[in-house]
């Protein structure tokens, strides 16, 4: 890591918590967003040549409190805004960056005002693209174009989409407020799905040629952490950055040497990050302990997760217990894909005739490539090999990234090489299906809500 | 503070003479006084429905014909049978006022913000 990468680590890590409490001294998030962008370009020309201050956060505090009153002085006919600033008392700020410091408040409401942002950003009022587009920008420090890119919009649609949720807030008064305790279980949820979704888009890039997009995760497992810390006795909250940890040590293993994807069963695993898996496992059991015994969504998932991430292999994976763990997974979340995940699983428990079976009650899947794929896999070793090929060509067919499509397309060259008059009755090497963690609903193409 | 219109919208016609509305005006009183004690309540009213509204335009700018369609603007699956006007400090609270307007479970609700028109 460079000096400027070391510079830009901070910036991320600090810009968030200086634009929370920014955000709340003067009201406006616009404005205050604004204004750190203005301190963040100040500090990258100035921390290279003076070097990082001892205290980045209060060095950026101090500079965006300074753009921000620029920006209201500047829109002086809002003088309701002006007189808002006027608290922080101005007219006597001192000159010296360090002074201004050391007179600054000390950082007690912090936390609350990391809350405040969190739940500004992912207010149910506003919509669940908005709310992941804010975040990302907001908690994740994460420019504009980057945003674009993620998620595969122009840059100028992106910058609207930011404009009107930011111009929403401020209009409809979306409140800058930690939710009511009676509140707290839904809009922590609500919070939560933002960064499930985009590891789910990290985990499974909807277009492009990429199997993952580490960048992103990195971005994911970011917000899971800020969250985690920002609110340790939530167990949710524990078992998401669990599972972002533990599903990414296996990032770097799904990938081949040409680019092309290896599926969980094929994966080498001594590529899987070992530190990643541990400290995974250890915010896991941070959860349990604070779960009461009632596991949520996300530690079921999690504890999913570590049972493949501590497997030996693919063989050895204990298939009762992740049968078991979907079992309950469907019990509250009721979602077909779960229902498919669990069946991969009852044939690996239990042979491809139960495993069929299972695919065959699950309903709502008949557009989802994964259905028809697990289908084909299960008949395959039925040796109903004209069928696999059947169900595999309309997983090709289905199949929405590049991705998916050339690893379903060398599995149905497989399957037809078996339909020659030399046909073999070994039982060919199988590929199992590649998959996420349930509840995306990605396959199903509704938008993913994976809390009750 | 701020003001929101909450428009109140159903998926047929209301008529609000009808015994089977009256029924239900009740609970819209007791919305209403509740919400006039808090001082939330800024005005509102039911409206006749849709079959009994006329829609105007001006034809070739300001001052020009004025033209008459019998009905509403818009045929639309969902209908407007009233508002409220309701003023409140921020949208969760507008949001609690409005999730106890009947319309809430009988129909649908949209809040809208009101940009005043006095500078």
């Amino acid at each position: 890591m460079d000096a400027t990468d070391t510079l830009v680590e901070v910036l991320k890590g600090e810009g968030p918590r200086v634009l929370a409490t920014l955000a709340r001294t003067i009201g406006d998030l616009a404005v205050a967003e604004d204004a750190l962008s203005e301190a963040t370009i100040t500090a990258l020309d100035a921390w290279p040549r003076t070097g990082i201050p001892d205290n980045p956060r209060a060095w950026l505090a101090v500079v965006a409190r300074r753009k921000a009153l620029d920006l209201l002085r500047r829109e002086s006919a809002r003088s309701a805004k002006e007189t808002a600033a006027f608290r922080w008392g101005t007219g006597a700020a001192p000159d010296q960056i360090e002074e201004a410091i050391e007179a600054m408040e000390p950082e007690t409401s912090l936390r609350d005002d990391m809350l405040r942002l969190i739940f500004t950003c992912c207010h149910p009022a506003l919509g669940r693209e908005a709310q992941v587009a804010l975040s990302l920008r907001t908690l994740a420090r994460l420019e504009v174009p980057a945003i674009a890119r993620a998620f595969l919009v122009p840059e100028a649609t992106m910058a609207k989409r930011l404009v009107r949720v930011r111009s929403k807030i401020a209009t409809a008064r979306i409140p800058y407020a930690i939710p009511a305790d009676t509140e707290l279980p839904g809009r922590l949820a609500s919070v939560l799905a933002v960064v499930y979704l985009v590891a789910t888009e990290a985990h499974a890039p909807t277009g492009g040629d990429a199997v993952a997009r580490v960048d992103l995760e990195a971005e994911a497992i970011r917000l899971a952490r800020l969250l985690a810390g920002l609110m340790p006795d939530e167990p949710e909250a524990l078992s998401l950055l669990a599972l972002l940890l533990l599903t990414s040590a296996r990032t770097s293993a799904r990938t081949d040497a040409d680019g092309n994807p290896v599926t969980l069963a094929d994966q080498d695993r001594t590529r899987w990050n070992r530190a990643a898996i541990a400290e995974g496992s250890a915010w896991l059991f941070e959860a349990v302990t604070r779960s009461g015994g009632v596991a949520g969504p996300y530690q079921i998932q999690a504890h999913l997760a570590a049972a493949h991430s501590t497997a030996p292999s693919w063989q050895e994976t204990d298939w009762d217990r992740i049968v078991g763990l979907y079992d309950l997974l469907g019990s509250i979340t009721a979602n077909p894909v779960v229902a498919l995940n669990r069946a991969v699983a009852v044939t690996e428990r239990d042979g491809p005739e139960a495993g069929l079976a299972a695919l065959k009650t699950i309903v709502g899947l008949e557009y989802s490539h994964l259905w028809h794929a697990a289908l084909a896999d299960n008949l395959r070793r039925l040796g109903h090999t004209s069928e696999a090929a059947g169900e595999l060509h309309a997983a090709v067919t289905l199949a929405p990234s590049e991705v998916e499509q050339r690893l379903l397309q060398g599995r149905l060259r497989t399957v037809r090489s078996e339909l020659g008059p030399a046909r073999s009755t070994r039982c060919p090497p199988r590929e199992p299906l590649p998959r996420f963690h349930p509840g995306t609903g990605r396959a199903s193409g509704r938008p993913p809500d994976p809390a009750p | 503070m701020a003001l929101y219109v909450a428009l109140l919208y159903y998926d047929r016609d209301q008529y609000w003479d009808s015994p089977p509305e009256m029924e239900f005006s009740a609970e819209y009183m007791d919305f209403a006084r509740r919400a006039t004690e808090a001082g939330v309540m800024r005005g509102g009213e039911a409206l006749h429905p849709v079959t009994m509204s006329t829609t105007i335009t001006v034809s070739g700018g300001k001052g020009g014909e004025v033209l008459l369609v019998d009905g509403p603007y818009a045929e639309a699956k969902e209908v407007l049978g009233g508002y409220f006007l309701l003023e409140a400090a921020d949208l969760d609270e507008v949001i609690t006022w409005a999730a106890q307007i009947p319309t809430a479970w009988r129909g649908k609700i949209e809040l809208r913000p009101i940009a005043p028109l006095h500078a």
